[in-house]
């Protein structure tokens, strides 16, 4: 025991003097989050959008301005005709244009029909379906204050609601997707290089020749990373909660018992991959091509697995980053308790047994 | 007693594809300082890493202090002291930090078996505090030296240990070997440095794989008693090519400033080769007779060698 803990204590040493790693360990989770949150965030906010009106009655001002208060939207240009829409598109000056015809009052009190037409710019397919669902929301919701009280003969009244995440905040997606892929990464990377940078550097030649058995350098090998990892992910739970204003719906003991186990996957993984490998830039090649990829394609965070094809689908059940994903999105996001995630608990924990299973018995207590 | 016995142990890389050791075979008494010696290249290396349970050989046995190296690994990495050819220690520790880390790893402390490395860290002492990794190459030797001993091993291998430090550090770190060999540790050693030969009770000449002798020092020098010319002049260059031509030449080399040759009929045809040089006109030739050193004759081995394969 008394070895074991001054091992531990060595790999302490090894990873406070590795500024740089330090960094990069602490400095990623937070720059992700930040980056996720502040710069690649998909939601549509203070979009410009140009306005071409050839009515200029009360009526359509009042759209106007309806549009421009939203906080989606920021009116930024008035356009005299219809040449001017793609000069507009071209110059990047609006994301959307919105065309009222001519007589929009009149037609509107008078027929009760009136035509308002948007255009948006499909160069961004999933930005201007947004764009133009929530021009268009604003200007039903428009039409029903005015006619509120008026009755239509025959009326289809179609109401939405978004379970879950009513405000479509992408960070209710992206939270879960950055905790995955950071707790890979360092898990499955840092652990891998540490252990096979003791064989680079020699020391395992050492080490080997001494009574220390091996399952015991691995382990207290893992195990700053294991607790660095946990320090990871309070830190990305404090900045969901504080920094991105996204409340934890689920149990947070839960939520950790939970993590904790994901980080124990994405440990033995490193050590797998450690005990296979004998150079660093090996060790980082195969996490990061080999396994940071499929993390990032096949969890669901950024590309539904519903849509790809089956045998991706399939192949998209090996990759631990999945279940996770599913684990984290149902505690966090819709509040689920351990009963919904059972399924997903049982298939990490039959991965992490095997990993760590194939990495003691890979681990070579000779040099070759 | 045999601290450590070989016996005809071969072992290849690559699938067979490299011989680099081939039918070694010796033993090592306890308490002795054996010397390995020999180039680059020579296998050295690989011995230690079998006789230390790294590798395991394709055929033949070893022991270490009676403990086989296959089948008791786990015995044997109890009781010896290893020293890698490459500096391996944690460079990013300080010295006492590694000092106590194999200290521990061996389940014993540094203050328990202070005497052993006494000698060698009171001269370490001054930078306990300073990373390994920032240590010159001679205290980097005398560093990994404490580690090795740091749990008061029975048998010590140390891999090149003098490769790559200056003269007066080798010097003293052969001075430490003496003090350990005193205090009855088995060491086995290897140098690339025919001149540390000296330092040995006994040594093995090595290369491509194969002893080519094993005795004390003198007794090598007096079995391969063969006396020797030591030749030099101003072009050199043109000296070797035209002894290496002449007919009665069995090997010519450079040694430092001289040519060594050995010729067929040792000290008979001293007459009419330096009349042969003396035809050839060399400016500043100069001529005498030596006793080989321990580098003729593993040159002179070498070249048997060679022309047995």
């Amino acid at each position: 025991m008394k070895i074991f803990l001054s091992f531990v204590r060595k790999e302490f040493q090894h990873l406070f003097r590795d500024r740089k790693s330090m960094l990069i360990l602490l400095g990623l989770p937070v720059m992700m989050m930040l980056i996720f949150g502040f710069a690649l965030s998909s939601e549509v906010k203070n979009s410009s959008v140009a306005i071409l009106d050839y009515s200029k009655d009360e009526m359509t001002l009042r759209v106007i301005d309806r549009i421009d208060q939203s906080q989606y939207f920021t009116v930024t240009k008035n356009l005299n005709s219809e040449s001017q829409i793609e000069e507009v598109f071209k110059k990047g000056e609006a994301r959307l244009v919105v065309i009222f015809p001519q007589n929009f009052n009149d037609d509107l009190l008078h027929t009760n029909a009136a035509q308002v037409r948007l255009i948006g710019d499909a160069s961004d397919p999933n930005t201007s379906n947004i764009v133009i669902n929530y021009a268009s929301a604003i200007i039903r919701d428009f039409q029903n204050e005015i006619f509120g009280l008026q009755k239509l003969p025959y009326e289809i009244k179609v109401e939405t609601r978004m379970l879950y995440n009513p405000q479509l905040k992408s960070s209710y997606n992206f939270v879960p997707g950055v905790m995955t892929l950071i707790l890979m990464l360092l898990g499955a990377m840092m652990t891998s290089v540490s252990i096979v940078k003791e064989k680079e550097m020699g020391t395992m030649e050492i080490l080997l020749v001494s009574p220390m058995k091996p399952l015991m350098v691995v382990i207290s090998k893992a195990i700053p990373y294991l607790v660095l990892c946990f320090v990871d992910l309070i830190l990305i739970l404090l900045m969901a909660v504080f920094v991105l204003d996204m409340p934890i719906a689920g149990s947070l003991p839960l939520l950790l018992a939970e993590s904790l186990l994901f980080i124990l996957t994405t440990l033995s993984l490193g050590l797998l991959i450690s005990s296979i490998v004998d150079s660093q830039q090996v060790a980082m090649f195969i996490s990061l091509v080999g396994f940071l990829m499929p993390a990032l394609v096949f969890s669901g965070f950024m590309f539904p697995i519903e849509n790809m094809p089956k045998p991706l689908q399939i192949v998209s059940n090996i990759v631990p980053t999945k279940w996770y994903y599913s684990i984290v999105s149902s505690i966090m996001v819709k509040g689920l308790g351990f009963g919904f995630i059972i399924k997903q608990t049982v298939i990490l924990l039959g991965m992490t047994l095997v990993f760590l299973a194939a990495a003691i018995k890979k681990f070579k207590v000779r040099l070759a | 007693m045999a601290e450590v016995k070989v016996r005809n142990i071969s072992k290849t890389y690559e699938k067979g594809t490299v011989q680099a050791l081939k039918n070694i075979e010796f033993e090592v008494a306890s308490g002795e300082l054996f010397g390995l010696i020999g180039p680059d290249g020579a296998g050295k290396t690989t011995l230690f890493r079998l006789l230390t349970t790294l590798l395991v050989p394709d055929e033949g046995s070893a022991t270490v202090a009676g403990f086989d190296i296959v089948t008791d690994l786990w015995d044997i990495r109890k009781i010896v002291g290893y020293m890698p050819g490459r500096f391996s220690l944690y460079q990013d520790l300080s010295v006492e930090e590694n000092l106590n880390f194999f200290a521990t790893v061996f389940n014993t402390t540094v203050a328990e078996n202070y005497h052993l490395i006494k000698d060698i860290y009171v001269q370490l002492e001054p930078f306990k505090h300073r990373l390994a990794g920032k240590l010159s190459g001679g205290m980097k030797q005398k560093l990994a030296l404490c580690c090795a001993l740091v749990h008061e091993p029975k048998v010590l291998f140390l891999d090149e240990p003098t490769t790559g430090v200056d003269p007066v550090s080798r010097k003293e770190f052969w001075d430490m070997l003496d003090l350990l060999k005193k205090k009855g540790i088995t060491i086995v050693v290897s140098t690339p440095y025919m001149d540390e030969a000296s330092r040995c009770d006994r040594i093995a000449l090595i290369q491509k794989g194969e002893i080519l002798e094993i005795d004390t020092l003198p007794a090598i020098l007096e079995k391969h008693e063969r006396p020797l010319f030591a030749i030099r002049a101003k072009d050199r260059y043109r000296l070797i090519q035209e002894v290496r031509a002449y007919e009665e030449t069995v090997s010519c080399y450079a040694f430092g400033e001289e040519n060594h040759v050995v010729l067929k009929n040792d000290l008979e045809g001293e007459t009419e080769f330096k009349a042969y040089l003396k035809d050839k006109g060399f400016e500043g030739l100069s001529f005498s007779r030596i006793a080989p050193n321990i580098e003729d004759v593993f040159i002179k081995l070498m070249l048997e060698q060679e022309t047995h394969a």
